[in-house]
């Protein structure tokens, strides 16, 4: 027999309220899993994380390798890396899948690097080759191309995934997943840093990534001043702002409102473009939204070919016209 | 005396770097380089705290890894206040990827500041924006390091950090010898970059005295090469394709606008879940 090949999702439980990254991970690990005849597996460290670990098996984990111990009751980024290298060492998945919250980022090369092995940040799409090797998407040269990574003479193959990038399977409770409990090992080091305090401090406004119709500003609106009106528009479509990062960078908006790979993806019904060139780092967020309006002064730019409705025209006219419009059309 | 490094990257001042579209290349040599902003939050962090300790108390050396154009970004540091500028910088070096960045830097910082006592890096820099230098140098030195600080404050022989982390606030602490990486995207403007004085740079530059070492200086092996050690190849590059039938509207803006929400209001009205009035000849409006 054959030894299985194991594709690894690191279970990042700590923000499950406010990211489900893992399970979504998890559904992409399954479609991989299925084409090279794999089994995905979560691994999950922390003190008591059952819970978790049923989670995860009802969201497409068929093992689960669990260190459950009150030692890792605190997210500790050099213990979690330690532990995680002892662990791929001793079961040598091909594959090891990171979500991009911030501790995965910390978490991820640190591992690669005891492990020197690659990893790709930031992956917009994972998929496999002819030869079974897993092919990293992510967004290279400025946002204007994807670049095709494989990683061909080490293992695992490493990659990180925004949250929202991929979409989680359905809640499952007949699923069916073994549970591989793992001790501490002896030769855990004790903590070098050391958590003096930990709180939970939900980051304001999230609505944008749940809100029906978002509205996207990019450096054409031109101005802060002129920005503002997007505001308008958005209070009369019950819209959520957002922007590209030239306008948060050029602080028109505070960088709450990013959309893209580095800021928030998003998943309206409607989205109305202003201004808006459409490199791959912003529209890697967009892939979900349902309708698009792009307004542009250039019918070639991106954002343009990737809209239903692609108006060429001054952003700042057309967002005054539609304001106008809707003062009449909307039905109170 | 706390000897800070400060690891500083050169990146390109656009994001989007002028791209040809009939020959399908990056016209590379175009773009003009800057300080990658995250690692100026890193020297402006290693300014604050170095000012706040008595006379001669603290040094500051800014290292860069990179092509001989990164001189200029060492003279910007010591225009705005570091002590020391080293480039590291050789053929052999290109192509390095972050773990072979990090084994670079790790080489310098060990054998040649080995008095090093805090290591700072931008969290993220603009251009790759992988985020894995500074986690990846920490492995290779093998200190402690704490991740996206947003406040730093010496206690003692310790190292305080405070951070936001995925809605997490968090204080950390350390000791030194340490590694932080500084917060490319806080709020809080505590690390907000100084700018440079006014004749600053030229006064740097006539002082004159950035430290250029190459692969052999640093005691790199001579079959060192970074591209071919990278674990991971590039197997192709692609323009995004678009798949939706798009239509284009011209023409003067309140046609467009009123094509707009005749044809399609009725998408955006259950968008909205409010009721729109869509076809004009209805004699709605
Ligand atoms: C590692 C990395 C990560 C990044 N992450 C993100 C991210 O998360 N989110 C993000 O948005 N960007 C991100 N970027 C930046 C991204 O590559 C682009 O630079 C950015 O999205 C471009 O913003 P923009 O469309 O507003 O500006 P531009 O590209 O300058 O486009 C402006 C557009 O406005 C049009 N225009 C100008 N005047 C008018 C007018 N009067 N009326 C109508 N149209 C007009 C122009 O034709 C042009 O198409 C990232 C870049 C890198 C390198
Ligand atoms: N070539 C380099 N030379 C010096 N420092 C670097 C270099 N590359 C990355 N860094 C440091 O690592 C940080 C994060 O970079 P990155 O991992 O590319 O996102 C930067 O802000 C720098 O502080």
């Amino acid at each position: 027999m054959s030894v299985e090949k194991q594709i690894w999702v690191w279970a990042d439980y700590r923000n499950y309220f406010q990211s489900r990254v893992t399970l979504q991970i998890l559904a992409r690990a399954s479609v991989l899993a299925e084409k090279t005849n794999a089994t995905v597996c979560a691994v999950v460290f922390g003190d008591q994380v059952d819970a978790y670990v049923k989670e995860y098996i009802a969201h497409g984990a068929q093992k689960v390798y669990v260190t459950d111990d009150p030692f890792l009751k605190t997210y500790n980024v050099a213990s979690y890396a330690f532990l995680l290298t002892a662990l791929v060492r001793r079961f040598a998945p091909e594959t090891l899948l990171i979500g991009a919250t911030r501790f995965g980022q910390e978490i991820a090369p640190r591992v690669a690097k005891q492990l020197e092995t690659g990893l790709t940040a930031d992956c917009i799409d994972l998929d496999i080759d002819e030869n079974g090797q897993l092919v990293q998407k992510a967004p290279s040269f400025g946002g204007n191309l994807v670049a095709k990574i494989i990683t061909p003479d080490t293992r695992p193959q490493m990659a990180t995934i925004r949250p929202g990038t991929f979409q989680e399977l359905p809640h499952d409770d007949e699923a069916k997943g073994e549970v591989i409990p793992v001790p501490l090992p002896d030769t855990m080091p004790s903590p070098r840093v050391r958590c003096l305090k930990s709180e939970l401090h939900p980051a304001r406004a999230r609505k944008i990534e749940t809100a029906d119709i978002v509205i996207t500003g990019g450096r054409g609106m031109g101005s802060k001043g002129k920005f503002r009106k997007l505001f308008d528009l958005a209070d009369l479509l019950h819209a959520e702002v957002g922007a590209t990062r030239p306008v948060v960078y050029a602080d028109w908006v505070s960088s709450e409102a990013l959309v893209g790979q580095a800021g928030k993806h998003i998943r309206p019904k409607v989205l109305f473009s202003f201004g808006v060139s459409g490199a791959i780092q912003h529209t890697a967020a967009l892939a979900d939204a349902r309708f698009i309006v792009a307004v542009n002064k250039n019918p070639n730019a991106t954002m343009m070919k990737l809209a239903d409705v692609a108006m060429v025209a001054d952003a700042n006219q057309v967002c005054s016209g539609i304001i106008r419009a809707l003062k009449q059309r909307i039905r109170d | 005396m706390l000897h800070i490094i400060v690891c500083i990257k050169q990146v390109p001042m656009v994001s989007e770097l002028p791209w040809d579209a009939k020959t399908g290349t990056l016209k590379r040599e175009t773009a003009q380089g800057m300080m990658d902003p995250s690692a100026r939050r890193a020297l402006e962090a290693a300014l604050q705290i170095k000012a706040g300790m008595g006379k001669n108390q603290a040094s500051i050396t800014a290292v860069s890894m990179g092509p001989p154009m990164a001189e200029e970004i060492l003279y910007e540091a010591k225009a705005l206040g570091a002590d020391q500028g080293v480039l590291l910088t050789d053929p052999r070096m290109a192509g390095a990827d972050t773990c072979m960045t990090a084994f670079i830097l790790g080489k310098f910082i060990t054998d040649h500041c080995p008095d090093a006592g805090l290591i700072l890096c931008g969290a993220m820099s603009s251009d790759s924006e992988t985020a894995q230098v500074g986690p990846q140098l920490a492995e290779e030195l093998d200190i402690p390091a704490i991740g996206y600080a947003r406040r730093l404050e010496l206690v003692h022989d310790c190292i305080r950090v405070e951070r936001h982390v995925d809605d997490f606030m968090e204080l950390m602490e350390m000791d030194l010898p340490g590694l932080v990486t500084i917060d490319h995207a806080d709020e809080s403007d505590l690390y907000t970059p100084r700018y440079v004085p006014l004749g600053g740079v030229e006064a740097a530059f006539n002082a004159g005295d950035i430290r250029i070492m190459d692969g052999t200086a640093l005691g790199l092996n001579k079959d060192f090469n970074a591209l071919t050690s990278s674990p991971t190849k590039i197997i192709d590059v692609y323009s995004p394709v678009t798949r939706k039938e798009n239509r284009v509207l011209t023409g003067a803006v309140k046609k467009m606008v009123d094509t707009l929400f005749d044809d399609y209001g009725k998408i955006i009205s259950s968008a909205m879940g409010k009721d729109l009035k869509t076809h004009d000849h209805e004699g709605d409006v």
